[in-house]
C-alpha cells in the first residue's frame, strides 16, 4: 500500500475545499473543453466493473477519452479472472501495474477501500453495494453549483430509497460538510436511511434532518428535490420490493406548490419515480446532471493522475 | 476450601466478572496450549461477591485487546519469580483488528480473505463499533 497516493472511495476523503476545487475545476472544463483534450495522453484508466451500470462507466470512460488518455478493463465480473476465484486484492495487485488509475464498482461494500490498501494508483469508487457512490455526489454538487452558483444554504429533499440508495449515503455525506444545509428526508418507514448514518451526521455535524413519509408535505419548502429509484437489486424479497416500489410518483401536477426555482435531480436511471411530463418542466435538471458527470469526473481524473495544472 | 499454589512466572488475570472466566478461556484459545492454565470460578471476592481467575504459566503473551473487549474490569499482573511485578488494567479498545466479525452480510469482509474486519469505536455509551470498511455498527457481544 502507498500511503500518499490519493484516492477516493469515501466522501470523506477530500476535504470541503477539495470538492470545491473540483467542481470548480470541472465547471472551467464544460466551458472549453478542448483545452483539456490532451491532459492524459498517455494515461491509462482501469474500469473495474463487477457490477452492471451504464452511466457511470461510460461517464468514466468518456472522461478519460474526452482527456486524450484510454480506458481498459471489464464491465462484467464473468469475464474477469474473478469468475475463476481470485481474490480482490489480487486483481488490483496486477491492474495496478497496467493503469495509472484504477475506477471500481462492487456489490459488496467496503470493496474500494480494500482495493485501496492494495492499490499504488488512484482508486476511484463508482458505487459499492448500498453504501456509496462519492463520484455520483460530485456530479450532483456540480450541477447544484451551475444552477443555483453555490451549494451552501438551502433545503435538499430527497426522496425514495434512502435506506439502500448509494447515491443518496454519498450525497448527504458530503453536503453535511456545507453551510446551513436543511435535509427533508422522505421515505416509506421500510426504507429509512440506515440509523448508523442518521447517527453519524447529527453528531459529526450537527446537521437538520426532518423526516417525512409524503411528498407533499415538504415540497414547497424545497430548493432541491432529489429523486430516487427504488432499487429492485437490493431487496432480498420481491414481494417487499413490488409493495413499496410505486411509493413515489412525481407528476407535473405534484411540482405546482414547489418553488419556480426548485430543481429536481436524480442520479438516473429512473423508472417510475419521475413522471415523463415532468421532463418538459424547466425546473427538470436530471438530464444536465447527467452531463455534468461527465466534466466533473474529466476534473476528478486530471487531479488525481496531478496534471490539472497542465491544461 | 479450595486452595490453588501461585505460578512462578506468567500472567493473573484477576477481578474477572463470574461467568466471563470460561469466555476468555475459549477466546484465547487457552484449552489448545500446551504451558500450564488453571481456570478458577466462582472464587470469593470482597469487591465482585464472586469472580473468575485464570492463571497462566510461562508464557505472558496473550491478547490484551481481546480482554478488553471481554472484561475490561479485568485485571492482568505480570508474575516474575512469584512477585507480581506489574499491574496492567484494561480498557474497552478504540481500534479492533479481526476478532468478530461485521453483522453486515453485505459487507466485503464477509466474503474476501484478504478483508480482515476493522472496527473503531463509537462513543455512543454503548459497545458499538463502526466497521472501517462498509460503515455498518456492529455491538459487540460474546
Amino acid at each position: 500500500m502507498n500511503s500518499t497516493v490519493k484516492h477516493l472511495v469515501d466522501p470523506n476523503d477530500f476535504t470541503v475545499e477539495e470538492i470545491n476545487q473540483v467542481i470548480d475545476l470541472g465547471l472551467k472544463i464544460h466551458k472549453n473543453p478542448a483545452s483539456y483534450a490532451r491532459l492524459c495522453e498517455g494515461k491509462i484508466l482501469g474500469t473495474l466493473f463487477y457490477e452492471p451500470s451504464t452511466r457511470t462507466r461510460l461517464s468514466f470512460e468518456s472522461a478519460m477519452l474526452r482527456l486524450g488518455g484510454k480506458v481498459l478493463g471489464f464491465s462484467d465480473a464473468n469475464t474477469s479472472a474473478v469468475k475463476k476465484g481470485e481474490s480482490l486484492a489480487d486483481t488490483i495487485r496486477v491492474l495496478d501495474d497496467y493503469c495509472d488509475a484504477l475506477v471500481m464498482r462492487h456489490p459488496m461494500e467496503g470493496a474500494p477501500k480494500l482495493a485501496s490498501e492494495y492499490a499504488t494508483v488512484p482508486v476511484i469508487n463508482g458505487g459499492d453495494g448500498g453504501h456509496q457512490h462519492p463520484t455520483q455526489t460530485l456530479t450532483d454538487l456540480i450541477t447544484i453549483k451551475h444552477f443555483k452558483g453555490h451549494i451552501g444554504s438551502l433545503k435538499i429533499a430527497i426522496c425514495g430509497d434512502l435506506l439502500f440508495g448509494r447515491t443518496v449515503h454519498s450525497l448527504l455525506k458530503t453536503l453535511s460538510r456545507f453551510e446551513n444545509i436543511s435535509f427533508y428526508l422522505i421515505s416509506p418507514p421500510e426504507l429509512k436511511i440506515p440509523k448508523h448514518l442518521k447517527d453519524y451526521l447529527l453528531d459529526a455535524y450537527k446537521v437538520s434532518i426532518t423526516e417525512f413519509t409524503d411528498l407533499e408535505d415538504c415540497i414547497e419548502e424545497a430548493d432541491i428535490l432529489y429523486m430516487t429509484r427504488i432499487q429492485k437489486e437490493r431487496f432480498l424479497n420481491e414481494e417487499e420490493y413490488m409493495r413499496l416500489k410505486d411509493s413515489y410518483i412525481l407528476t407535473r401536477d405534484k411540482l405546482s406548490d414547489a418553488k419556480p426555482e426548485l430543481m429536481v435531480m436524480h442520479p438516473l436511471p429512473r423508472v417510475n419515480e419521475i413522471h415523463y411530463d415532468v421532463d418538459g418542466d424547466p425546473r427538470a435538471k436530471y438530464f444536465d446532471q447527467a452531463a455534468f458527470g461527465v466534466y466533473v469526473r474529466m476534473a476528478l481524473i486530471s487531479i488525481l493522475l496531478e496534471v490539472a495544472d497542465h491544461a | 476450601m479450595l486452595k490453588v499454589t501461585g505460578i512462578q512466572k506468567g500472567i493473573v488475570i484477576d477481578h474477572i466478572a463470574k461467568g466471563n472466566g470460561i469466555k476468555i478461556f475459549e477466546k484465547l484459545r487457552l484449552s489448545q496450549v500446551d504451558y500450564p492454565v488453571v481456570l478458577l470460578i466462582n472464587v470469593s471476592s470482597q469487591k465482585l461477591g464472586q469472580k473468575d481467575i485464570i492463571k497462566i504459566q510461562d508464557n505472558v503473551d496473550i491478547d490484551f485487546t481481546m480482554l478488553g473487549l471481554i472484561d475490561p474490569k479485568a485485571t492482568v499482573n505480570i508474575i516474575e519469580d512469584e512477585k507480581i511485578v506489574s499491574k496492567q488494567s484494561l480498557e474497552i479498545p478504540r481500534e479492533v483488528t479481526g476478532l468478530f466479525q461485521c453483522k453486515n452480510p453485505r459487507c466485503v469482509t464477509s466474503v474476501d480473505d484478504y478483508a480482515v474486519p476493522k472496527f473503531t469505536r463509537v462513543e455512543n455509551g454503548k459497545i458499538q463499533y463502526r466497521c472501517n470498511y462498509c460503515e455498518e455498527l456492529t455491538e459487540y457481544k460474546l
